[in-house]
């Protein structure tokens, strides 16, 4: 997964897409997630880190990766990698 | 250096909730930084709220409605430059414009300055002939036709289906989503702003905006887009913010280019589903939300007047994406004596 260019991510979970002029506000989880993705890290690399630091499992924390990326990907803040 | 004066007469006072671009260009005229100006309100009726803001405008003139006449207003402004000595006069409307376009001759005469389209720049852009605009251009426009009488709604549609936006000449725009809604429509727009009435396939999408600047040769002396983010029950922009979308500034371009459009604009656009801009109207004038030009970086007032003016004027090219407009309504109290003044003697 891939933020797209130009996307405005701030420190707080505010998005921003010049392009279109949209904004959306993310919740901390959700801005976490933001930052590691925006880091290029997989989703394996970004679901260890989780699975380390929350209390949650496997299946609920790629329920939830598929959920947001997908939504990020509608808005067309994120595109799909072709290894992933 | 000295900077020149400028006395600069300006309409659209009307800073409403169907807002009138007046009050906006006055504040980026008082911003520039390239002259000095003597501001001059051109109003129509005695409650427009410009009238009443004296740190905007240093004289206000009451000018006749388009339909008394060119002759009238040319008297008129016969009387106001004999007062004010004029450098440039910015008409704000769409409906007095024609006659500025027809008087643009005899104000030089005077010694007053225009920067308008000229007459077939308008007339051609026009919504009654924008199917002819979008084929000559090559710039993807919904399907429309203007009609004189509602019984021909009846026979559109073969050719549309509803829901079908009901437009007035100048202003008002409704969505029908039958043809007794349509019917009713027609009635009032023409009631209004009289005929025709211009049907125009609804494109369904997001709504954008361009405002921009030509010097008449196919420059683009400034393009600024946005996207509305609170619209009023009228249709208006209570609130937007300036984007940096490539594809609309390529539009502006190629309208510019193409039409060698004179004078300030603003383009209405429609992004459909399949991501395409369509597009709506073309303003022939700055948009009431001028503000967030200058505020931006680029003062398309302050540009204009000085294209008006003969002066060299280079095209912006840069302004600030992500910067917001949110407009409010602010209660002013006026002193009778002033309403009276005004309503009475046609000056304040």
């Amino acid at each position: 997964m891939q933020i797209n260019k130009n996307i405005a991510i701030s420190d707080n979970g505010f998005l921003f897409n010049p392009a279109t002029g949209e904004s959306y506000s993310v919740n901390p989880s959700g801005t976490e997630l933001l930052q590691h993705i925006k880091e290029g890290k997989t989703q394996d690399e970004i679901r260890a880190i989780f699975l380390e630091k929350y209390d949650t499992d496997m299946n609920t924390f790629d329920k939830d990766y598929q959920d947001f990326t997908e939504v990020m990907k509608q808005h067309q803040l994120a595109t799909k990698l072709p290894n992933q | 250096m000295m900077k020149p004066t400028y006395t600069i007469a300006l309409s659209g006072l009307n800073a409403t909730d169907n807002p009138g671009p007046g009050v906006a260009v006055a504040r980026g005229l008082r911003e520039a930084k390239s002259f000095e100006s003597r501001l001059i309100g051109f109003a129509y009726e005695s409650l427009e709220p410009g009238i009443y803001m004296h740190d905007l405008f240093d004289k206000i003139y009451q000018i006749p409605y388009p339909s008394a006449g060119i002759e009238v207003l040319k008297a008129r402004l016969k009387y106001i430059n004999e007062q004010e000595n004029l450098d440039v006069i910015i008409p704000n409307f769409d409906a007095e414009l024609y006659s500025f376009m027809k008087l643009e001759k005899d104000l030089l005469e005077m010694d007053i300055h225009t920067y308008l389209p000229t007459m077939e720049q308008f007339e051609e852009r026009h919504k009654v002939n924008l199917p002819e605009f979008g084929e000559k251009y090559d710039i993807l426009v919904p399907q429309s036709k203007a009609i004189f009488d509602s019984s021909e709604l009846y026979q559109l549609a073969a050719d549309y289906s509803y829901p079908l936006l009901v437009k007035g000449k100048f202003y008002d725009a409704y969505i029908a989503y039958n043809i007794d809604q349509a019917k009713n429509f027609f009635n009032k727009v023409s009631a209004k702003w009289g005929l025709p009435i211009v049907v125009q396939e609804f494109v369904r999408g997001d709504e954008y905006n361009v405002t921009g600047l030509g010097d008449g040769k196919g420059n683009t002396i400034a393009a600024v887009p946005m996207r509305k983010q609170y619209i009023t029950d009228k249709g208006k922009a209570w609130g937007g913010i300036s984007i940096g979308n490539k594809e609309m500034l390529k539009i502006t371009e190629h309208f510019l280019k193409e039409t060698k459009w004179r004078g300030g604009f603003e383009l209405e656009l429609m992004k459909s589903q399949d991501g395409n801009f369509h597009l709506l109207e073309i303003n022939p004038r700055m948009p009431a939300w001028i503000y967030l030009a200058v505020g931006v970086g680029q003062n398309i007032p302050e540009a204009l007047v000085n294209l008006a003016m003969g002066n060299e004027v280079s095209p912006y090219t840069h302004y600030d994406v992500g910067k917001m407009f949110v407009r409010y309504a602010y209660d002013m109290i006026v002193n009778l004596d002033e309403f009276e003044k005004i309503s009475s003697m046609g000056e304040l």
